[in-house]
């Protein structure tokens, strides 16, 4: 069996983002980047298929500027065979990465796809469910379990009721959610293996799909600072600025 | 408690722009490992998730708990043997060991960063690695064909650990006083005697610990040209590499530590029934010598571990200093309270406390390359300058390092003020971790004699002298640059240093009375690396105005140039003192008849 894991570049999850003094967008100049860790729990998922011999290559796809080679990397090093990079400077919104993923998966043939349900960067929480709809597959999306059968999948997934169990037939897409597994740490030996593996880079075009954006974006902006607090003197006075100025109560 | 995050950052910038890693990885034996910026930062933030994730978290637990002894054996601390399995799984043992036996063989300047995380995160776990390290050194220069691939394997993959076995009770910075007899039987020795200090000289994280130890043979001569070294495994190897008999060494007791508590310091007894076997490594009576290669290195490690533990504690202190509310700025008399780290004399020391942090670490990565430069440059004689550079280095690694490191570790205690005092607060581990920094492998008076008395006599200056010629080349740098504010303070600040230095180095040469040079020689060593310090800012400073002008990471650079700026305004000016404190001689230090005190 062959696994397709999409990973993201993003700004580090322990970094404070900052909004552009335009207005345009996040900045990511001179920002730490790294893997999307709902990407990573993808890698570190089908790396563990492999390892229990039911999966036999590992393809890593990221899609974006040319630094994505260094997440790609990383996928490497914490397992992957080899990686796929389609190289754009173009932003890039969920149904373009989707169309992209597609093409990839008509070239590579994969029987499972697996991705992070969401990127922590603009959380739209969208690329799986229409690359499943595009490819015509099934999908079970907010897995926090997976288990491979014979040509099936049985993915249990974080819904708001609990726990909902889903067979698919393979080929599928699965998302990952957070309590899916726990990434390994990379092993040094394997980083530097990681820089010998194969990693094709392709253009948009190559694939013939149209990456421009459907969506425009408005403003970006950080959230209002808390403005400080006051005090009152009296329970009423509190009532009435709850009321009237507040307007909870 | 706060945790360690890894200043993978201001690393990559002192390994790629202030040592410089781009000469390194020129080296023939680098050609085909790719080492570059980009190796360079997966490698660190790979190290950064195992250090803070895994390393960090079990540093104040295990100051807490301590070790145990018991008929078993010595027990580490909870959570110890799990964490050193992950690391060895990692390949993180092996980093800097020759692919030969199983390492990565990448540059001690990515190594160096490397341990500056395991000590920074966890100083009692690092040492054991450490160790390892240090006796690996010394198997793989003096040890026979056989006993390289006995041992070095496992001790690269880290499933035998390694010790040093050189103090006993009398024979401590004085090792020609060692007593310790290795009694000649068949292809062997029995090793009778005991040792004290052995840095986790016993534990049960690994199935095997391989000893190294200086002791005396029979006819051996006095002092320290009769100690011959040995290996003296806990369990004996078979010939296929299996674990055979258990060795009759034993650890007898433990010491109770002011700090690195979780780090076994053991009692070794070797022979208390027939004898440990013991083979010897090279020649008989070389012993002192072989130690001296491992020593070396040893010396630079716990040097690192003095900017280790100034890094981790000057992270706990800033976050400290953030969130702590107390008083108002000053003069204003309402409105709300601030948090301390708007009041000047804390932010005096968060800037004293990062600027030798960053200093410490520019200084010791640049040894780090010129460690990399003296073993693998193709050229003889570029080998011979590096490894010049680094004899005299080595004991300002040690001995300024580890003594800023306790400054450092001290001013963080402070800025935590009463809190700071306070055990679960965790900066006082810190300060009582750094305390032994400045004692093991060679006290600061030893380093400070070693650099005043030997190394400068050895080639009458000659190594200094060019050591001050490469500090001018960057203050006729800074002269071109000098256009710029911050620029032209530096410039000011560390020719007055480099003058100092040199002014220094003319009165210990030109004065004939030993006792007057070794009485002001820790005084010659830290005005030396204060100086050291300053020129290696410098250099980050001229890097950062680069990268300002280029408008690269402006926030990055702009705190580097501002850093180094305050280093030379604050910091340097210490040589001035400290060169006239030399300059005064030892009369008044000596002068006192020993009943007078």
């Amino acid at each position: 069996m062959k696994i397709l894991v999409a990973i993201k570049r993003v700004v580090d999850y322990n970094v404070k983002v900052r909004a552009k003094a335009d207005g345009s967008g996040v900045e990511t100049a001179n920002v730490k980047m790294s893997m999307n860790p709902f990407d990573e729990i993808a890698v570190e998922e089908a790396v563990r298929m492999q390892e229990a011999g039911k999966a036999k290559e590992i393809v890593a796809v990221s899609l974006g500027v040319g630094a994505c080679q260094d997440t790609i990397r990383t996928a490497l090093a914490m397992g992957a065979d080899r990686g796929i990079l389609v190289e754009t400077d173009a932003e890039l919104q969920p149904l373009a990465v989707a169309k992209l993923l597609k093409a990839v998966v008509e070239k590579e043939q994969p029987n499972l796809v697996i991705l992070g349900k969401q990127a922590i960067d603009d959380d739209a929480n969208q690329t799986g469910q229409m690359l499943a709809a595009l490819l015509g597959w099934p999908q079970g999306t907010f897995a926090s379990k997976v288990e491979l059968g014979e040509g099936s999948l049985n993915v249990t997934r974080e819904v708001d009721g609990g726990l909902e169990t889903v067979a698919l037939k393979l080929p599928a897409v699965v998302t990952t959610d957070l309590r899916l597994n726990e990434p390994r740490f990379v092993k040094l030996p394997n980083i530097m293996k990681a820089k010998k593996k194969p990693l094709d880079v392709l253009k948009p075009a190559d694939l013939g799909v149209d990456v421009t954006p459907r969506l425009i974006t408005l403003k970006v902006q950080e959230p209002p600072k808390r403005q400080a607090g006051i005090k009152v003197d009296t329970v009423a006075a509190l009532v009435d600025k709850l009321h009237k100025e507040a307007h909870v109560i | 408690m706060t945790a360690y995050s890894a200043p993978t950052r201001d690393m990559q910038f002192v390994i790629n722009e202030v040592a410089g890693l781009a000469e390194v990885a020129t080296l023939p034996v680098y050609a085909d490992q790719d080492v570059g910026p980009e190796l360079t930062e997966a490698v660190l933030e790979e190290a950064a998730k195992l250090a803070s994730g895994v390393l960090a978290p079990l540093n104040h637990p295990g100051d807490v708990q301590g070790v145990r002894i018991g008929p078993e054996g010595v027990i580490p601390a909870d959570g110890f043997a799990a964490a050193y399995q992950k690391f060895i799984e990692g390949g993180w043992n092996g980093i800097g060991c020759p692919a030969e036996y199983g390492g990565q063989g990448l540059p001690e300047l990515l190594n160096t960063a490397t341990e500056e995380m395991w000590n920074s995160a966890n100083m009692s776990f690092a040492l054991c690695p450490l160790l390892t390290s240090g006796a690996i050194e010394a198997i793989s220069h003096v040890g026979s064909d056989e006993q390289k691939a006995t041992y070095l394997p496992k001790m690269t993959s880290g499933e035998w650990t390694g010790t040093m076995n050189l103090t006993e009770s009398q024979a401590g910075s004085d090792l020609s006083a060692v007593r310790t007899r290795a009694v000649p039987e068949g292809d062997h020795y029995r090793i009778f005697g005991q040792k004290i200090f052995i840095t986790w000289g016993e534990h049960n994280m690994t199935a095997n610990t391989i000893h190294l130890v200086l002791a005396r043979t029979p006819n051996a001569p006095e002092g320290v040209k009769g100690i011959s070294l040995f290996i003296v495994p806990k369990f004996l190897v078979n010939p296929d590499g299996s674990l055979g008999e258990r060795n009759d060494v034993h650890a007898v007791s433990l010491e109770h530590k002011m700090g690195i508590h979780a780090s076994p310091t053991c009692v070794m007894a070797f022979g208390d029934q027939d004898g440990a076997i013991g083979y010897l490594v090279g020649e008989e009576n070389k012993g002192l010598a072989y130690m001296f290669i491992m020593m070396n290195e040893a010396r630079f490690k716990v040097g690192l571990q003095g900017l280790a533990i100034g890094e981790r504690a000057y992270q706990a202190a800033r976050e400290y200093a953030k969130d702590r509310v107390q008083g108002r700025p000053i003069g204003v008399k309402s409105g709300d309270r601030v948090t301390i780290i708007h009041h000047p004399d804390v932010r005096r020391m968060l800037m004293t406390m990062k600027a030798l942090n960053e200093a410490m670490r520019a200084f010791a990565y640049t040894v780090a390359k010129h460690l990399d430069l003296a073993r693998h440059h193709p050229d003889a004689a570029t080998r011979q300058h590096h490894q010049a550079r680094v004899d005299l280095l080595i004991p300002i690694v040690k001995g300024w390092l580890s003594e800023t490191g306790i400054e450092v570790a001290s001013l963080g205690v402070q800025i935590h003020g009463g809190m700071g005092f306070i055990e679960e607060t965790g900066t006082c581990q810190h300060l009582r971790d750094s305390r032994i920094t400045t004692i093991y492998e060679g006290t600061t008076g030893i380093q400070a004699a070693d650099l005043a008395g030997r190394k400068l006599n050895m080639d009458k200056g000659e190594s200094m002298r060019a050591l001050i010629a490469d500090i001018e080349a960057t203050i006729e740098a800074l002269d071109q640059a000098s256009d710029e504010d911050n620029l032209a303070t530096i410039h000011a600040e560390l020719s007055e240093g480099v003058q100092a230095l040199s002014d220094a180095t003319d009165w210990i040469l030109s004065t004939d009375n030993p006792s007057s040079v070794m009485a002001v020689s820790v005084d010659y060593m830290m005005l030396a690396g204060y100086v050291c310090g300053g020129w290696l800012m410098a250099r980050s400073a001229l890097a950062a105005q680069s990268n300002l002008a280029a408008s690269k990471e402006m926030e990055f650079n702009n705190s580097k140039l501002i850093t180094a700026r305050f280093y030379a305004e604050h910091v340097l000016p210490k040589t001035v003192g400290l060169l006239h404190s030399i300059q005064n001689g030892g009369d008044s230090i000596l002068a006192l008849a020993e009943e007078d005190f």
